[in-house]
């Protein structure tokens, strides 16, 4: 099947056709998947096509004008990501009991688990927010475990939150362009001497520009001098994501990107997911909701009881019994 | 802010064609002023002239110039200390209520460093310049505030309240014990008059006014403008005339403070600031090293405080720590921040020179010329001001104690600003943090296809 009327489906009509283009230029392989949310059952037979070796640096130039810098790669054959014996205990709870896993290069991961599985403080482990109890987190080869959030997303990787957290009392442009690494500005002594403001406001201008075209990208420019208290709650997601990609990152923890965000913003939302994917980003998405997991992830991870139960593509991890035992009573 | 100099709001009609033009001239300075944040400052300066003048021009040009002096005087240092406290505070979230400590710090250490060794009265001092001394007495107040922030910001944010007023508290304490002034003189050579205080070294403003500050023998400054403005001329007593030459000085600060602080804001640090405030968590993932910089935010605020403090304390003649570096002061600059709109620097400038002149010193002046007014007898109690039912006595006792009542009054006008307006005079507005003009929008995005 031809992946392109598909995409102009689901691509909202939009002007980000760029994107889109480079998309196809880029994989067909990847065009499968990257089709469309909307249908479901049609990327059942999707991971088994995509190989490991998604390399980013066959994108061409038009990517490029969609003004978001691509991630450099790791070195070959490292995984971004890689999880060995993790444990987390919170006084006598065990919320995460030995997990292990690896994401893939340019890869799209689902990590799914019924309630309490452990989840979100696996994501907590690893982004920094908590420190593990026991086991390790590699990112691309180093090891990250225990380091501080800040310090963890400076080496690219990022996270969005469960629950939007926006900063509420600044404007839309202001939340991307906190984001970028290593702004000149975030020295108090180059904002205020007069012979060094100069660098900060050329560099200003340029990231304006690049927040303004991130904007467009996630079709919130409109937006852009609203405080971000005042958008809705999946315009929020959409910030949170945008916001994320502001820092220039190697991959992008979303966790549950998709709550309470209603249909039509929901398949925008995972558009931009393909999109990004096919760039060259990493992704692991922890979501509650499987067929959005079966559906556009190529692999999946399923957690229960705080360690992995199964992994693989959408296909095999249906018909697992182990995963429908554990969730047992779910519709699969 | 050429139509807000105008103190006459008749006087000037809405000249520049505004869309939709205002109801009325006065309406349309209003507008105008509420452009420009200078015409904003001078306007509200101007109200508050226009109502000292109403309140003392019976009593001549003198009276007029000195109150007008005094409330410039306050509303510049309350304005001073609350932009220090908004970059704490307004922009970053980190709720100090140690003010009133680090401005002592700041005065303290400048009139120890700066003071004679070997003085006719009090503690002896190390006899150093004054710039010396100023330098010396901000970075004192920065070192305390490292020294609170360093344990209390690894803890939770509430905990750096209760550490900096605890530690205000104790920096007042301190410098009211002569063991603490006998151990300092001891070491350092250099004492703090212990609960008796200090005299604060010379102002240098008052030496471009008169020869070794002595009266009676006028400058080469001095002299033209006691000729024009003082007994010669206009009759305003000298000590007022160079009163306003030291309110020249303050606003040169505050103009500088001012400056500062809003290219702080306006900037990437400002950014990572006001994401600090709304949420820290996300600052830190997003890669700021939140620590670290709310570290250097609190201490170039008590910085900032402690130079306050030189400026208006310094300026007083004598310091002493119970009287005037109380926890109130602190709460007073609060009280100031809040009114102005946290978050804004004009906010927090207008804040001061409202809460100065308005809720501050206005009460008491107001309330004195009223009782001038009132021929009638003041009733011993408030009690007795109640049962008489006759409002005339009642005001007379109201009038005759609001040093009191005007805490009263205070405590109203907050519940009402809270209740009504809890952002503040200015509070509402967005104040860009960034180095460049966020509303203008490059055009070369859009043409990207």
């Amino acid at each position: 099947m031809s992946d392109a009327p598909d995409r102009s489906d689901s691509g909202d009509a939009n002007d980000a056709t760029d994107v889109d283009d480079a998309s196809e230029a880029v994989d067909v392989a990847d065009a499968n998947d990257a089709a469309g949310p909307g249908e479901l059952g049609a990327a059942e037979t999707v991971a088994a096509t995509d190989g490991p070796g998604d390399e980013p640096e066959s994108n061409d130039s038009a990517v490029e004008e969609a003004a978001k810098h691509i991630p450099s790669g790791p070195p070959s054959g490292t995984p971004p990501l890689r999880v060995e014996g993790l444990v987390k205990r919170f006084g006598g709870v065990t919320a995460v009991d030995g997990a292990s896993f690896e994401v893939e290069s340019g890869s799209l991961t689902g990590l799914i688990g019924p309630n309490g599985a452990g989840k979100s403080t696996t994501f907590n482990c690893i982004t920094g927010v908590h420190e593990p109890t026991a086991g390790k987190v590699y990112f691309e080869g180093e090891d990250i475990t225990g380091l501080k959030p800040y310090q963890i997303a400076r080496k690219g990787l990022v996270r969005t939150f469960q629950i939007a957290r926006e900063l509420a009392e600044m404007t839309v442009l202001e939340n991307l362009m906190l984001a970028p690494q290593g702004q000149l500005g975030e020295s108090a002594i180059r904002a205020v001497t007069p012979g060094l403001r100069g660098g900060v406001v050329e560099e200003e201008t340029a990231l304006r520009e690049r927040a303004w075209e991130t904007l467009e990208f996630f079709e919130i420019d409109h937006l852009a001098h609203e405080h971000a208290g005042n958008l809705s709650g999946g315009q929020r997601k959409l910030l949170e994501m945008a916001r994320a990609l502001m820092t220039d990152p190697e991959m992008v923890l979303l966790d549950e990107p998709l709550a309470g965000v209603n249909p039509t913003l929901e398949e925008k939302l995972l558009d931009r997911v393909h999109d990004l994917r096919a760039d060259g980003y990493t992704f692991l998405l922890v979501e509650h909701d499987m067929d959005v997991i079966m559906n556009n992830c190529e692999r999946v991870i399923v957690m229960h009881q705080g360690s992995v139960l199964a992994e693989g593509t959408g296909d095999e991890i249906r018909n697992d019994e182990r995963v429908i035992e554990a969730y047992l009573g779910e519709d699969l | 802010m050429s139509d807000a100099n105008a103190p006459d709001g008749s006087a000037s009609g809405p000249s520049d064609g505004t869309s939709d033009p205002p109801e009325s001239a006065t309406a349309a300075v209003v507008e105008a002023a509420r452009e420009s944040d200078l015409g904003l400052v001078v306007g509200t300066l101007l109200a508050i002239y226009a109502a000292a003048t109403l309140l003392t021009f019976t009593d001549g040009l003198n009276s007029v110039a000195g109150l007008m002096e005094t409330l410039t005087f306050l509303g510049l240092v309350y304005a001073l200390t609350a932009l220090a406290l908004n970059l704490q505070w307004g922009y970053t979230g980190l709720f100090n209520i140690g003010v009133a400590g680090f401005m002592a710090v700041g005065v303290y250490t400048m009139g120890m460093v700066v003071r004679s060794p070997d003085p006719a009265f009090g503690p002896p001092g190390l006899g150093l310049p004054l710039p010396v001394g100023i330098v010396a007495g901000m970075g004192m107040a920065a070192l305390l505030g490292a020294v609170a922030a360093l344990p209390a910001l690894r803890l939770k944010a509430d905990y750096l309240a209760i550490v900096t007023l605890g530690l205000s508290e104790i920096v007042r304490l301190s410098l009211q014990s002569s063991a603490f002034d006998n151990f300092l003189r001891d070491t350092i050579g250099a004492g703090t008059g212990g609960g008796r205080g200090m005299g604060m070294p010379d102002n240098p403003v008052r030496e471009l006014f008169l020869v070794d500050g002595q009266a009676g023998t006028p400058t080469a400054l001095g002299d033209p403008v006691f000729g024009v403005f003082g007994n010669g001329g206009l009759g305003i007593s000298h000590p007022i005339l160079i009163g306003w030459g030291y309110i020249a000085v303050l606003a040169a600060f505050l103009v500088a403070f001012y400056l500062i602080l809003e290219r702080l804001g306006r900037s990437p640090f400002g950014r990572t600031m006001k994401a600090i405030r709304e949420d820290e968590l996300v600052a830190n993932s997003l890669g700021k090293d939140v620590n670290l910089v709310k570290i250097k935010v609190f201490v170039i605020g008590c910085a900032l405080m402690g130079l306050a403090g030189i400026l208006w304390f310094g300026s007083q003649g004598n310091v002493s720590p119970t009287p005037q570096f109380r926890p109130l002061l602190t709460f007073y600059v609060f009280i100031a921040v809040i009114i102005g709109g946290s978050g804004s620097n004009t906010g927090s400038v207008l804040g001061g020179i409202v809460f100065a002149a308005v809720l501050f010193e206005g009460p008491r002046r107001v309330g004195g010329t009223v009782r001038g007014l009132i021929d009638a007898e003041t009733p011993p109690s408030f009690g007795d001001a109640l049962v008489s039912l006759d409002p005339v006595t009642f005001l007379a006792y109201a009038t005759d104690n609001i040093a009191p009542l005007q805490f009263v009054f205070l405590g109203l006008v907050l519940v009402f600003i809270i209740h009504r307006r809890p952002e503040g005079i200015l509070g509402d507005r967005i104040e860009t943090a960034a180095a460049v003009d966020l509303s203008e929008r490059p055009t070369g995005g859009e043409s990207d296809e």
